[in-house]
């Protein structure tokens, strides 16, 4: 007997308000579908009415992990327009921002990944380990997340050299936290009974989906923006793409927990490197024309478009956060699962609804349907056409993932 | 409202709040779920995030209200017993912050519950995101205010 049980939009699993509809088959779930739209604020027509330095601050506030993510990849997409080159130091500042970030999202999901399984004792160890992360955050940059730091063509503000030695000594202290804690996981039978086999993504599902970050690199797929088109100080620094075959929850695990001592030593090299010099390239005129910039974020890789008319407002900016296209890859891992699985395999992408809701569906006055899927790719390559002909250019992008 | 001594006693040594994440940058909801963690752990003062608004006393909110969530909100506000204390977490859910002028957002969260329940009493906590500190500060001060 088919049943559908409705999830949300306010429940204790995720913190974001959210609703799926799963449809059951006594314990087994057939169906799956997430109703999404109720955090879209609407920040990229925000954006077109502000200026260039204001909207970094605006983007910042996109999602609150995420709050380096945004601002890079929006300044990747105007210096991207201009062409501009950022001073070394600057890049190297957006590095630390970005590892820092890092750690402090991926303590975040481990603890929560334990804690909707039930086992709150990773949840408070992981997150009592995440505390140093966010003081050093703050020691860097006067804030624990939203620095407001990123600026076009470089950064705001230098970062205090001499808080370096305690930085150092945060992360010698969170590498051997984290080796526990891989330790711990690795061995322990009751999340191996609960992860192992669950959620599996292959894949050839993978690449159908279009998915992107550790949820990928956890089925053996090599995708990550800072080895693909290296931005920052990513191609001067000696790190490795963490990668893991099997597919499920425990393997997103340890790509996590693995990822954390890439990140930690990638900041070692970082500050161990650190140039001096400038730290922004001066006051820029955006020109006119059409930019993509691409970041590795937490969750996967980050794409923003930005065009501009040549003012110092854009004339759109659009965001594709990584979970935009993590999320309907549920219905890939989470039908034939158990309801008690279904919880840990929604939250295995470290799905973030504020990133992803850039949308909102208009009924039509005549009360008639909403646009079909073919409705919007026809629109979509008319107005790619249209900008083609304004910008007097061929519509290639040239992006692609690589399996 | 006129509380019975023992009722007040008991909602002051240990207040139970329901969190309604609404349409914020889920930066404040982290900071709570911090306060929940052994380095602030707020459950020293009795205050439980609990499952169901039937079950609370306060109710924590954060960042502004979207139209589609307007409605939602004022529901898990009529849910909750009297008497009841919203708490705004983050200058989004005190002012709606950088959302201001966006098109989605249909006000900040005094604004929306006081449409339906015009005696309701509030406690701001601003911030971008407030300190896990802060916020501590700010249930305490609840506590002295009953």
């Amino acid at each position: 007997m088919k049943q559908v049980i409705r999830i949300g939009p306010f429940h204790p699993l995720q913190e974001e308000p959210e609703s799926f509809l799963l449809t059951v088959e006594g314990e087994r779930v057939i169906d799956v579908d997430a109703k999404l739209g109720y955090v879209h604020k609407g920040l990229e027509r925000l954006c077109q009415e502000r200026t260039y330095d204001m909207i970094p601050i605006i983007l910042e506030r996109i999602c609150g992990i995420c709050s380096v993510t945004h601002s890079v990849c929006f300044c990747h997409a105007v210096e991207d327009i201009h062409g501009v080159e950022i001073p070394p130091r600057a890049r190297y500042i957006r590095t630390i921002l970005g590892e820092m970030e890092r750690l402090h999202s991926h303590l975040l999901w481990v603890g929560l990944a334990g804690h909707f399984i039930g086992y709150n004792t990773v949840f408070m160890w992981a997150w009592k380990y995440r505390e140093p992360v966010c003081d050093a955050f703050e020691w860097l940059t006067g804030h624990r997340q939203n620095a407001s730091l990123l600026k076009v063509g470089g950064v705001r503000r230098d970062l205090p050299v001499d808080s370096f030695p305690a930085v150092l000594k945060v992360l010698d202290e969170l590498e051997g936290q984290t080796k526990m804690l891989i330790g711990a996981v690795l061995d322990d039978p009751v999340l191996a009974a609960r992860l192992k086999g669950i959620g599996v993504l292959t894949p050839e599902q993978v690449l159908d989906w279009g998915v992107v970050g550790p949820t990928a690199r956890a089925s053996g797929v090599k995708t990550d923006a800072r080895k693909d088109e290296p931005y920052a100080a990513y191609a001067e620094l000696d790190w490795n793409l963490i990668v893991q075959p099997e597919g499920d929850v425990f393997a997103k695990a340890v790509v996590r927990l693995l990822e954390i001592l890439e990140s930690i030593r990638i900041l070692r090299q970082a500050i161990a490197k650190f140039p001096p010099g400038e730290i922004d390239c001066g006051p820029l005129h955006v020109p006119q024309g059409e930019g993509i910039g691409r970041y590795e974020a937490p969750r996967g890789e980050d794409i923003h478009y930005v065009r501009s008319n040549g003012t110092n407002m854009p004339s759109r900016v659009k965001v594709r956060a990584p979970s935009f296209v993590n999320i309907p890859s549920y219905r890939a891992s989470c039908i034939g699962g158990t309801i008690s699985d279904v919880t840990i395999t929604l939250a295995a992408c470290d799905p973030c609804y504020s990133c992803t809701e850039r949308l909102a569906a208009v009924r039509r006055d005549d009360g008639g349907p909403p646009l079909s899927f073919d409705d919007l790719v026809r629109l979509g390559r008319e107005k790619t056409r249209a900008i083609a002909r304004e910008m007097g250019r061929k519509p290639d992008l040239g992006l692609e993932i690589r399996p | 409202m006129a509380l019975s001594p023992v009722f007040l006693k008991a909602l002051k040594r240990s207040p139970w709040v329901f969190h309604v994440g609404t349409s914020g940058c889920n930066n404040c909801d982290i900071e709570i779920a911090d306060c929940l963690t052994p380095r602030f752990d707020v459950e020293r003062f009795g205050v439980k995030l609990v499952g169901s608004p039937r079950h609370a006393d306060a109710m924590l909110v954060t960042g502004p209200i979207s139209h589609d969530l307007k409605g939602l909100v004022q529901q898990v506000w009529l849910d909750m017993p009297a008497p009841r204390v919203g708490v705004l977490v983050g200058t989004c859910a005190c002012t709606m912050g950088v959302y201001k002028d966006a098109y989605s957002v249909a006000g900040p969260a005094d604004k929306v519950i006081r449409e339906i329940d015009p005696a309701a009493r509030f406690v701001y906590i601003p911030g971008c995101p407030p300190k896990p500190e802060t916020i501590v500060m700010g249930i305490v001060k609840i506590l002295e205010a009953l």
